[in-house]
């Protein structure tokens, strides 16, 4: 029997052509009999099938059985992107003991049967793209997958509910989780809720204790306060450099008495708190809020006397018996080395002051977005859960304005998915706690999820009022004595059919989620891609939902798209999955696209030198050749294009593969 | 107008990471283009050849584009400013062969702008589709075959000269 796993020789070349339906994807763009014809009169094609869905079972056993009964030493399958499911037919061929390498996918779908509307042109694409496939796997040549040991630790980044909930898990299946947060507590924007839809439990109720559990767990290093400057490395032995910002306060000394912040020289609190969205003020030293974890306080020295004129009797310095304040703590740079990294850096919401002016934030002292009315609302909030303006008075009626920053393209042009539900919280909460009438005005309303629409129905019984339609405008130009002093709503009452205007004494603006302002920079220190609207973009929307395109990095949260907290946490726990599947296999295979240099023919010019951005070449000068160290090269293949003398070779991107594809997608006419 | 049922041939190298994502993303968001591009996969931009460039022309492509990351962007670092380097030779190499420069693009288009790739591969079909077939391999063929009238010509003159010496030398 001829040797499967090695038949280079050109005269025995046994290839088998697959061309998928893909149900009616290509199917219907692409006359796919007809391209499986003329594939199976290509030179050296032994075989040539169209099947419904070649990447079932059925389908992967016709290629599986081939390769077993026809001899088949390549395969070509012509079906979706190799990024979807070049694994699945390389595995199908590695089952029938071909080597996985010699296997070639021709994207028919993405790049073909999808964006084309001429059924005769798409057709001949696919045949063309076939023709130089088939002539490619001539040059295939089988190959190993390199496997390096795996660093067993997990960097995650973020810590809201969603990085909270994948480090437990990790931690808790015995792996040492690093969960870096910018900010000076853990929590993320769940801290700052008084209730969670659709349940109304507490927020702090069912976040804390897993916070403190962060705290406590042997297996986590919490560090916040802390950014992630720079990552190096790749799949299963990634190096992070941690920088952690001085907080002025020793971390392992203070025991968050808060005693410091009592004897502060400020008296009252003067400065804007960050954390209550600029509702309340807070002192030099401070914490963020009182159940923050660490327990640990931290001095702002933008505010601090101290920092800012140097005179100040520091009373906070004689009332901690720790001694752990320290006003010279500098910046410390941290480095780990991890095997798998999970980002969940969490969203900002819209901010409507200077995007949608037309909705009066900014200009009018009662318009508040919807995250202030959580602070607002929440008994550990600025106003201890009373609801009230700020003028002191209570509002008679409320509006909550749906959709700001959401659904239209002046904004962003996604649904945010939250804020239909919060918005129904918020009118339960501010209705139960006012007494006021509450207006809801909604473009639809939007309640998938369990227990949602219920709730929905719920506050129709309630008597909360839902008109339906965009609004206008927002602004205090009354026109009848009731108007008088109020903020009036302009609303086109699409139900009704007519325009309403709707004098209230409080507006809340449903702001929608949006990416980080920095999450561009975030994503390329990560080398990940976002989607259109700056979200981390997964692997792939549905199968490979919180892996990203670079391996060993995964997605937990509102950072890969707007998500409620159920959600967030169930694609935290599987980013864990991953993360966990990932490194205890204990190695981790990496393609062997990697390059290296023929010996024979090297120069010793050493033009590749230079061009490696991982040093990954090196030139050894008893010989006066250049050397690839494998493990070094990531296979990008810059210095394979610079070789003067052709002598560097890039598996699976040979030049003659190159070659042959660039001649046969031309030699059609 | 002839020009109109010209269908140009363009060949497209597209880096793994960005431009390749770019195209699937345009399919999966059903986004109708041209259908006369043929992308070649590479994982990087910094893999492209300016050979593999020159040989797509030279076997009849009227058009080339690279696609990769955005500056900063490149998954290996760098890979896509050295593309640009190269790029910009091929440009000179280009000119001085006498090609347009329009058949020749390089754009940057990270993972998320399917719209891009869309618009990119529309607009370049239509200038290339404007400047008329390139046709290297016939000019190769035109300027082989004047190559071949000049050194026949040459030869005849030279057989020629030698005739008339030896016409001269009998003579003498």
């Amino acid at each position: 029997m001829m040797d499967r796993g090695n038949g280079n020789g050109r005269s025995d070349l046994r290839i088998g052509v697959y061309v998928c339906h893909c149900g009616i994807n290509i199917a219907s763009m692409v006359d796919v009999k007809r391209v499986a014809e003329q594939a199976a009169a290509m030179p050296n094609v032994v075989v040539a099938r169209d099947y419904k869905y070649m990447c079932s079972d059925p389908g992967q056993e016709m290629v599986q059985q081939d390769i077993r009964e026809l001899n088949l030493n390549r395969v070509v399958v012509a079906a979706c992107t190799p990024l979807l499911h070049e694994p699945t037919f390389r595995g199908a061929c590695e089952r029938a003991g071909l080597n996985p390498f010699f296997c070639h996918m021709v994207n028919i779908r993405e790049h073909d049967a999808w964006v084309h509307e001429d059924r005769e042109k798409a057709t001949v694409k696919a045949i063309d793209l076939i023709r130089a496939a088939v002539r490619r796997v001539k040059h295939h040549k089988a190959l190993e997958r390199r496997t390096v040991p795996i660093n067993p630790n997990v960097l995650v980044v973020g810590g809201g509910i969603a990085g909270i909930q994948a480090a437990l898990k990790i931690a808790s299946a015995g792996r040492h989780v690093y969960l870096v947060e910018r900010e000076l507590s853990i929590g993320g924007h769940m801290a700052k809720f008084d209730k969670t839809f659709p349940t109304l439990d507490c927020a702090a109720c069912i976040l804390t204790p897993k916070m403190s559990d962060v705290k406590k767990h042997p297996n986590i290093t919490l560090w916040t306060y802390s950014e992630v400057d720079k990552v190096d490395g790749y799949v299963g032995n990634f190096k992070a450099t941690v920088r952690r910002k001085p907080r002025y306060i020793n971390e392992d000394t203070c025991v968050g008495c808060l005693e410091c912040i009592d004897a502060c020289v400020f008296k009252e609190p003067r400065f804007t708190d960050e954390y209550n969205e600029g509702l309340s003020k807070r002192k030099p030293m401070h914490i963020p809020f009182p159940q923050a974890v660490p327990q640990v306080t931290a001095i702002d020295p933008e505010t601090c006397l101290r920092f800012k004129t140097g005179k100040c009797k520091s009373s906070c310095v004689t009332v901690c018996d720790r001694n752990a304040i320290d006003f010279d703590q500098k910046e410390r740079i941290e480095e780990i080395n991890v095997g798998a990294i999970i980002l969940s850096t969490g969203f900002q919401t819209f901010e409507p002051k200077d995007r949608l002016p037309q909705y009066g934030y900014g200009i009018y002292d009662n318009i508040y977005t919807a995250l202030e009315v959580e602070r607002l609302v929440n008994s550990a909030g600025p106003t201890e859960g009373e609801v009230v303006l700020r003028d002191g008075s209570k509002p008679r009626a409320v509006g909550i304005i749906h959709c700001i920053g959401s659904r239209d393209t002046k904004s962003n042009i996604w649904c945010s998915r939250v804020c239909c539900m919060y918005s129904l919280k918020l009118a339960h909460l501010l209705k139960e706690r006012t007494g006021a009438e509450v207006y809801n005005f909604y473009i639809d309303m939007r309640t998938p999820g369990k227990g949602y629409e219920e709730f929905y129905n719920k506050l129709l019984e309630e008597g909360v009022h839902f008109i339906r339609g965009k609004v206008g405008a927002v602004n205090d130009w009354a026109i009848t004595p009731e108007e008088e002093g109020r903020l009036v709503i302009r609303v086109e009452d699409t139900l009704g059919g007519f325009v309403r205007r709707v004098p209230v004494d409080m507006v809340v603006l449903s702001t929608g989620l949006e990416p980080h302002k920095d999450a561009e920079d975030v994503r390329r220190k990560f080398n990940i891609s976002c989607s259109p609207g700056g979200f981390f973009l997964e692997r792939h929307p549905k199968l490979a939902p919180v892996e990203t395109a670079s391996g060993g990095i995964f997605l937990a949260g509102c950072c890969q798209g707007p998500k409620d907290i159920p959600d967030t946490v169930a694609q935290a726990g599987a980013a864990a999955a991953e993360a966990l599947a990932l490194i205890d296999k204990g190695v981790v295979e990496l393609e062997p696209n990697t390059a290296f240099i023929d010996a024979e023919s090297c120069s010793g010019c050493k033009s590749c030198l230079s061009l490696c951005p991982y040093t990954a070449i090196s030139f050894i000068e008893a010989e006066k050749r250049a050397e690839i160290n494998e493990a070094l090269c990531k296979g990008c293949g810059t210095c394979v294009a610079a070789c003067p003398s052709g002598s560097i070779i890039q598996n699976l991107f040979e030049d003659e593969e190159i070659f042959s594809e660039i001649a046969e997608v031309l030699s059609n006419g | 107008m002839a020009n109109q049922e010209f269908e140009p041939r363009i060949v497209a190298f597209f880096c793994n990471w960005c431009t390749y994502t770019a195209a699937d993303l345009a399919g999966v968001s059903r986004m109708k283009y041209a259908s006369n591009i043929r992308i070649i996969r590479l994982m990087c931009s910094g893999r492209v050849d300016p050979q593999f460039v020159m040989d797509a022309f030279a076997r009849g492509a009227d058009g080339v584009l690279i696609g990769g990351c955005h500056p900063g962007d490149c998954h290996y670092i760098s890979g896509n400013y050295k593309c640009l380097r190269r790029y910009h030779m091929l440009e000179r190499m280009m000119a001085d062969l006498g090609v347009e420069k329009d058949r020749l693009r390089l754009e940057w288009i990270s993972a998320s702008e399917g719209d891009k790739v869309k618009r990119v591969v529309n607009e370049m079909v239509e200038q290339v589709r404007a400047l008329g077939p390139l046709d290297l391999p016939g000019r190769f063929a035109d300027w082989d075959a004047e190559m071949r009238e000049l050194d026949e010509k040459v030869q005849r003159e030279h057989d020629g000269a030698c005739e008339a010496h030896a016409a001269k030398e009998t003579q003498s």
